[in-house]
């Protein structure tokens, strides 16, 4: 027996891959968008959900999420990770490997999926290890990985700092088209580095990271996607110099791609101060020139993906001297309304923003999603671009609460989020009639 | 001895570092060190300002100097005074640093000396408890007491602080020395040239108010004090200088390389010297230019000063609202 379809209208929909931002309705038959636009057939037996006021989005694929899932369950699981992201009109996540064990391994890439089918309520994408046990010396098997269903290979938060070994696998790789992605931090350079290299860390006492611990491994990395002719993407650049970078490699017609974190877009290494562990992040936040920059290379499609880069970590490991304190910021439920507050701060185009949560990532992974074209599986959040609110840390989803924007206003929030046309979020039932 | 009658109130809870603090501040702490080198060179060195109150002193980085001198000023005013070294207790059995400072807080003790490896631990730690702490060195960050000893020596034997010019020389990166010192001098309108090897010397140092120079002869040039850092083992094989010859023949201080300085110019250091590495040790011997053993005497003092200014901000009354003090 078939579900009655389900018409939402009135809505204001905005899909950059049909260059849609109209009035209209989106019509949900059997999980699927069976039409979308101002003038399309509703049936009598339909249920009607009046949108009035919200706009209908793609639902979002988060390109970089960490989860405690396998072997630090206390963090965060792959199912509390996925109401945070529902909370955030994220469905689809991409999780990252360098979990304990880590998914070098195609049995581990499948334990990976079958957990979040039982357990998740948005749909979830492993990244599989570059090297075994993200050690960056021994290949894993990308071939059995990607079959397996692992979209992309990372070593998750560190660099393979051998130049060798990371030409070999660009080139392996290439075999299958496979994306790798880089976490660009040269370990050396880095050394005991804990925040932005700078007058700042100079007066708090603490090692800088210089830009130049960033910048060393994606001109080397440029360099071996020159030769190997793979395709290449950067989890995050948090520089300006960075943004340049790419930007040239991209001129050269190279396959380079990169991403930003939505943190990196709204704050600077200023959060810091008073040794906020909160805002410690890998890579750091840096300069307001940088994040300016940020903001700028994201405008003119420099930087391609956004990315919460969301790492739950639990109170102990934040309470601590800043050295010591975890890295890392949870952030899977505030990404879209951060980007929506740099539409309203920055004027950043809606359509470029969207395009980075959804069209791009779709695109580079291969993923069947990020849009609302007819025919797609009905996985959209429905939003109120205006309402203002305040990041509540408490308040959030997430098993762990160390959010690095606790207490900032952002404005735009998502009132429900929907998979498959079921709804996995609704923060106030009366938007159903 | 009444001497809080000197002190106009301080205005924080806590000392965790010279940052915040007003040139005023820094003078009243001053003016009341200044009344107990006085007293500490009396037969009776003991006053009652803080009986009845407890101090302990919370080492969690080993030191001799500093953690005596705390000791001993917290003595001379009458406090029980706990020394606590935390490579021997809890914390290597898992406990974890906060949980540290919350057991020491229900002991109630009322003034916390607290030294700790990190940058920020100090101020961490302050936040969990409800005494007043006492920030003896927290990582590469502040030591503010060893600034205002520093001040106080400068000050007993120059008579000012203000329109000084003042070399820190050394491992300015890896020195909460330095940093305190920067700021206090600052403060109070003095002069600061930093000078080591650019391998020693933090990014953007020049925008936290000094000059910075890579030769001591540039450096010095002027100086009315030259003030030596110790230079850490670990950092001279290689790693951020390339030996201790190398380092003693470019920036070790010796008469020749006072020489660039003011004549009659003054010498401190920290302490614990190297000999041979970052001074000579007839120079650092000599009482007509070395300060340095005013400066330990002038430590004592300060933390009598610092220790009685925050203990005047205790609450007087226990919770029952009987007088603590009686």
């Amino acid at each position: 027996m078939s579900e009655p379809d389900r018409a939402f209208i009135n809505a204001r929909l905005i899909d950059p891959a049909q260059e849609l931002d109209t009035i209209g309705s989106l019509l949900v038959r059997d999980g699927k968008i069976a039409a979308i636009g101002t003038d399309i057939e509703i049936l009598d037996t339909a249920e009607t959900l009046d949108c009035t006021g919200l706009t209908i989005l793609p639902g979002l694929i988060d390109m970089q999420v960490f989860t405690g899932e396998p072997g630090e369950e206390h963090r965060e699981t792959l199912a509390t990770a996925s109401h945070a992201a529902a909370a955030g009109g994220v469905t689809h996540m991409v999780v990252m490997p360098n979990t304990t064990p880590a998914i070098d391994d195609a049995a581990l890439v499948d334990f990976i999926s079958r957990r979040a089918r039982g357990t998740a309520t948005v749909r979830v994408h492993p990244m599989a290890a570059i090297t075994k046990n993200c050690e960056g010396q021994i290949m894993t098997e990308f071939g059995l990985l990607r079959e397996a269903g692992a979209v992309a290979f990372t070593d998750g938060d560190r660099a393979v700092m051998n130049a060798l070994t990371m030409r070999r696998a660009l080139s392996y790789a290439s075999n299958f088209d496979a994306l790798i992605v880089q976490h660009a931090l040269d370990q050396d350079l880095q050394s005991a580095g804990v925040m932005h290299e700078g007058e700042l860390a100079t007066r708090l006492g603490l090692t800088g990271i210089p830009v130049a611990a960033e910048t060393a491994i994606i001109d080397r990395d440029i360099r071996l996607v020159e030769l190997t002719g793979a395709r290449y993407h950067i989890h995050q650049i948090s520089s300006g110099e960075s943004v340049e970078a790419v930007r040239q490699a991209k001129a050269r017609g190279l396959a380079v791609s990169c991403g930003v974190s939505a943190a990196h877009l709204m704050l600077n290494e200023n959060d810091v101060e008073n040794y906020r562990t909160f805002a410690k992040l890998n890579p750091p936040l840096r300069s307001e020139d940088d994040r300016l920059a940020l903001v700028d290379g994201l405008a003119d499609g420099t930087i391609d993906i956004v990315v919460s880069g969301h790492n739950p970590q639990d109170a102990e490991a934040k309470r601590q001297p800043f050295a010591q304190a975890a890295y890392g910021t949870v952030g899977v439920e505030t990404l879209l309304s951060v980007l929506l507050t740099l539409h309203h701060a920055h004027g950043l185009d809606i359509a470029t923003l969207v395009r980075a949560v959804a069209g791009h990532p779709a695109r580079l992974l291969d993923i069947d999603g990020g849009t609302l074209r007819p025919g797609a599986c009905a996985d959209f959040a429905l939003v109120d671009l205006e309402a203002p609110w305040i990041v509540d840390a408490d308040a959030l989803q997430s098993k762990s609460k160390n959010a690095a924007i606790e207490g900032r206003k952002l404005q735009g929030k998502v009132e429900a989020c929907f998979v498959n046309g079921h709804s996995i979020f609704d923060s106030k039932m009366e938007t159903k009639k | 001895m009444k001497s809080s009658a000197l002190y106009s109130t301080f205005p924080f809870r806590d000392l965790l570092g010279i940052e915040g603090l007003s040139a005023s501040d820094i003078t009243n702490l001053l003016d009341l060190a200044d009344t107990y080198v006085d007293l500490n060179r009396q037969i009776d060195k003991k006053t009652d300002v803080l009986r009845g109150r407890t101090q302990i002193n919370l080492f969690f980085e080993s030191s001799t100097r500093t953690q005596s001198s705390f000791e001993l000023a917290g003595k001379r005013l009458g406090a029980d005074v706990m020394n606590m070294s935390v490579s021997s207790s809890a914390l290597n059995k898992g406990e974890t640093l906060l949980d540290t400072a919350v057991t020491l807080n229900a002991m109630n003790p009322d003034l916390l000396v607290i030294r700790h490896g990190d940058s920020g631990a100090v101020a961490l730690l302050a936040q969990k408890v409800s005494c007043a702490v006492l920030n003896a060195g927290d990582g590469a960050h502040e030591h503010p007491t060893q600034a205002l000893l520093d001040a106080l020596t400068i000050r007993r034997r120059l008579g000012k602080l203000g329109g000084l010019k003042i070399a820190i020389c050394g491992d300015i990166t890896h020195s909460r020395v330095a940093r305190s010192n920067l700021l206090l001098l600052n403060a109070l309108g003095a002069q600061v040239n930093l000078v080591g090897p650019r391998t020693l010397i933090p990014t953007d140092a020049e925008r936290l108010g000094a000059k910075i120079f890579h030769t001591m002869r540039e450096g010095l040039e002027g100086c009315d004090i030259v003030m030596m850092l110790r230079i850490q083992n670990e950092r001279m094989q290689g790693a951020l200088i390339p030996s201790v010859r190398e380092y003693y023949h470019l920036y070790g201080l010796n008469r020749e390389k006072l020489g660039f300085a003011k004549p009659n110019a003054l010498v401190m250091h920290p302490g614990p010297m190297n000999r041979g590495a970052e001074i000579d040790s007839e120079l650092a011997d000599d009482t007509e230019i070395s300060l340095i053993r005013d400066q330990v005497e002038m430590g004592v003092a300060v933390r009598m000063a610092a220790l009685e200014a925050l203990a005047a901000n205790l609450p007087n009354m226990m919770q029952s609202g009987a007088p603590a003090n009686v």
